[in-house]
């Protein structure tokens, strides 16, 4: 017997159940393509406007920066300034998300901006979100070339721009678009949830940013 | 690993006699218990959110077979692979096929309690593989030599200076004066060591906090970014899980999440939590190139249908240990295997045998708080009775010893009728049990006596050992 039909045998001799049963299956065929609904919190049913604020809030509370910007041309004109004002050097990297692409980065004549994945030499990297959550202001980033998992991980700084309008309540909310946009049963390689910026907490239980990934987290909340 | 499980008595006297330990055990009082109490007056539907997170693991558990099914075609149709695995050692040579089929010199690791339950770096060393723990805690015990204390908090039994002690003797490539005092300068360094061991590792490995059937996903939950710097980097991405991890869809995983953190740290989301499925697809610029997973039962498959398949809802938040007060006098080695505190002294019998792990079900006072803060209603008190009852059945419990030491010992002073009623056969020996299995076992007095200490002289008790403890602590305070 291979070890996956031992590893099932004992699994259903212990239930006492027969691999067979057409109801069993059918069962949790219909729960997995319909999930009971869970426990919302209440916390995150909010009207627009306090639901942005509400992402704010708790973004902070966990330790990023968000800063609030009209429209997408105001996008590389408030990265120059977080990078003036951390001292670092107007150099960023970004993937090939259209969004991103088409904000007026020329405008910013110093700035050197690096195409691709990260290989780890990037000081500040700059992501185009999926989502927010307002519940627990936390950010949703789809793997791929539009924007590479390396640059949620390896800058120092990580700079994320966010469309207010992209702004759920809850993760449920956010996983019904991304069943929506990858196709039922089907995801990206990797869906990050990155609520504020890496920390420890193991020497001593004090909790210290910037363990291995991004020190700093800053999100550029597009309203428009 | 070494297990002392069955030394638990003498590891806690000397637990409780370690100033270093006892002070950086206070870390444990002080810190998790406020943080989970905020974060979880922070939330009403806390209690309910309970009642669905374990509402749901009920009905995996029951449909355990079918659901693995499910989460395997899945990984299978996003590029993954699945290696089903009775063993630690079916684990162990599934995980060496894969890192010889790519010539792999230096794993990195992710933090993974599984892995410790395979022994997965001692067999690694022993194959020529280099494994490097990169979350900062078990990278910390790993230069040590030492195993984690804590399922959340590795290295919560040692001090800051203990940590400065090490990286210095292990870091000597760095300039002997450098700064070290505070936390901060020792993360700095780690973190500077560990990106380059990032790039060099040819395998990751990771474990699964959550395996997903409506997707073949694999989630982690992390705060420090190091489990994703470990699968996204390297080749190959190895995620080694144990049956009971799967859940149905992602917005179950949901529910779950939401209990998971709050528990463990008393955070409202752990920073990173981390959906993976399946290789890197095509014209993706970065993400491993192999994803596989290792499906470990190692004992799980016969929990099932038994009085200890709650046991098997357990997401490893560390809860029942952080409000347990054995385990905040002694600590977690003092548990003597990978699992410890409430959840480990209900999980180390099951999976290392009654026999070696048995007498940690009697190391807990019974106050229930395990029971009322486990964000999945397990209810420990009553699985550590369950274990109690077992041990007494089989003779294994410590009253029963002391009996049945007295017989044996009444034997073993006359050795010719001990030779003769050996050479019977144990049914002669019978004769002084009652009729009782439990004299089975004496004349093997030799193994008896490696598995468990002689019955103390009656001594000093618990609570003398404690009162003890806090003058020795009150000697190490400045
Ligand atoms: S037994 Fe409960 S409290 Fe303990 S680690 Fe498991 S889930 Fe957490």
């Amino acid at each position: 017997m291979s070890g996956r039909e031992a590893i099932l045998a004992k699994v259903r001799a212990s239930l006492s159940e027969g691999g067979n049963d057409p109801a069993r299956r059918a069962a949790i065929e219909a729960r997995m393509a319909k999930p009971p609904k869970g426990v919302i919190p209440a916390r995150g049913k909010l009207p627009d406007d306090a639901r942005v604020d509400l992402f704010e809030t708790l973004a902070s509370k966990f330790a990023a920066t968000v800063e609030r910007v009209r429209s997408h041309a105001d996008v590389p004109k408030a990265v120059a300034a977080y990078l003036r004002a951390k001292n670092l050097p107007a150099a960023i990297r970004i993937g090939a998300d259209k969004r991103l692409a088409a904000m007026p980065w020329d405008r910013q004549k110093a700035m050197e901006i690096r195409n691709g994945p990260s290989d780890g030499d990037d000081e500040a990297g700059v992501s185009h979100a999926f989502g927010g959550i307002a519940e627990t202001g936390t950010l949703v980033m789809t793997s791929g070339k539009d924007n590479p998992s390396t640059i949620n991980f390896l800058p120092e700084h990580h700079i994320v721009v966010l469309e207010a309008a992209d702004i759920d309540g809850d993760m449920e909310s956010v996983l019904a678009k991304v069943r929506k946009k990858f196709g039922k049963g089907r995801m990206p390689r990797t869906l990050n949830f990155i609520t504020g910026p890496s920390r420890s907490g193991d020497i001593e239980q004090k909790i210290i940013l910037g363990a291995h990934g991004p020190r700093a987290l800053h999100i550029i909340m597009v309203d428009g | 690993m070494q297990i002392t499980s069955p030394e638990f008595k003498a590891n806690s006297r000397a637990a409780l006699a370690d100033p270093q330990l006892q002070k950086a055990l206070g870390n444990v009082r002080s810190g998790f218990i406020e943080k989970r109490l905020k974060a979880v007056a922070d939330l009403p539907e806390f209690e309910r959110l309970r009642d669905s997170a374990k509402a749901i693991k009920d009905h995996v558990l029951s449909n355990l077979d079918l659901y693995l099914e499910a989460y395997e075609g899945r990984v299978l149709e996003a590029g993954g692979k699945v290696h089903w695995c009775g063993t630690a050692e079916d684990a162990r040579q599934a995980i060496l096929a894969i890192c010889r089929g790519v010539n792999a010199k230096v794993v990195t690791k992710g933090k993974s309690m599984i892995t410790e339950e395979i022994a997965l770096n001692e067999f690694f060393e022993k194959n020529g593989i280099t494994p490097v723990e990169t979350d900062l805690g078990e990278y910390i015990i790993q230069l040590r030599g030492e195993h984690p204390s804590h399922i959340i908090a590795p290295a919560v039994h040692l001090n800051k200076d203990q940590v400065e002690e090490d990286f210095r003797r292990v870091h000597d490539h760095l300039a002997p004066g450098r700064d070290l005092t505070e936390p901060e300068a020792l993360l700095n360094e780690a973190r500077r060591v560990l990106r380059s061991r990032y790039f060099e590792a040819d395998v990751g490995i990771t474990g699964a906090n959550f395996l997903v059937a409506e997707t073949g996903s694999s989630i982690i939950v992390t705060n420090e970014g190091n489990g994703d710097l470990t699968q996204i980097l390297p080749k190959i991405h190895i995620v080694v899980a144990s049956i009971e991890k799967v859940v149905p869809t992602l917005d179950d995983a949901a529910q779950i999440l939401r209990v998971l953190a709050r528990s463990a740290t008393g955070q409202d989301m752990s920073v990173y939590t981390t959906v993976s499925t399946g290789p890197r697809r095509p014209g993706d610029p970065d993400g491993p190139e192999e994803y596989h997973v290792i499906l470990l039962d190692n004992g799980r498959s016969a929990m099932l249908g038994t009085e200890f398949q709650d046991m098997l809802r357990c997401i490893r938040c560390g809860a029942c240990m952080n409000h347990c007060p054995v385990y905040h006098a002694v600590g977690g080695h003092a548990y003597g295997w990978v699992y410890p505190g409430p959840m480990g002294a209900v999980l180390t019998p099951s999976l290392i045998g009654v026999d070696k792990g048995g007498h940690l079900p009697n190391a807990s006072t019974f106050c229930g708080r395990c029971e009322s803060v486990c964000p999945m209603k397990i209810p420990l008190p009553k699985m550590m009775r369950h274990w109690r009852e077992r041990e007494f059945e089989r003779g294994l419990n410590p009253a029963v010893g002391r009996y049945g030491l007295k017989a044996w010992a009444f034997f073993a002073k006359r050795p010719r009728l001990y030779r003769f009623a050996a050479a019977m056969g144990i049914p002669a020996l019978k004769v002084f049990s009652f009729g009782k299995e439990r004299f089975s076992w004496l004349p093997l007095a030799g193994g008896w006596t490696k598995y468990r200490e002689l019955p103390a002289p009656e001594g000093r008790t618990f609570m003398q050992q404690l009162r003890e403890r806090d003058a020795v602590m009150k000697q190490a305070a400045p």
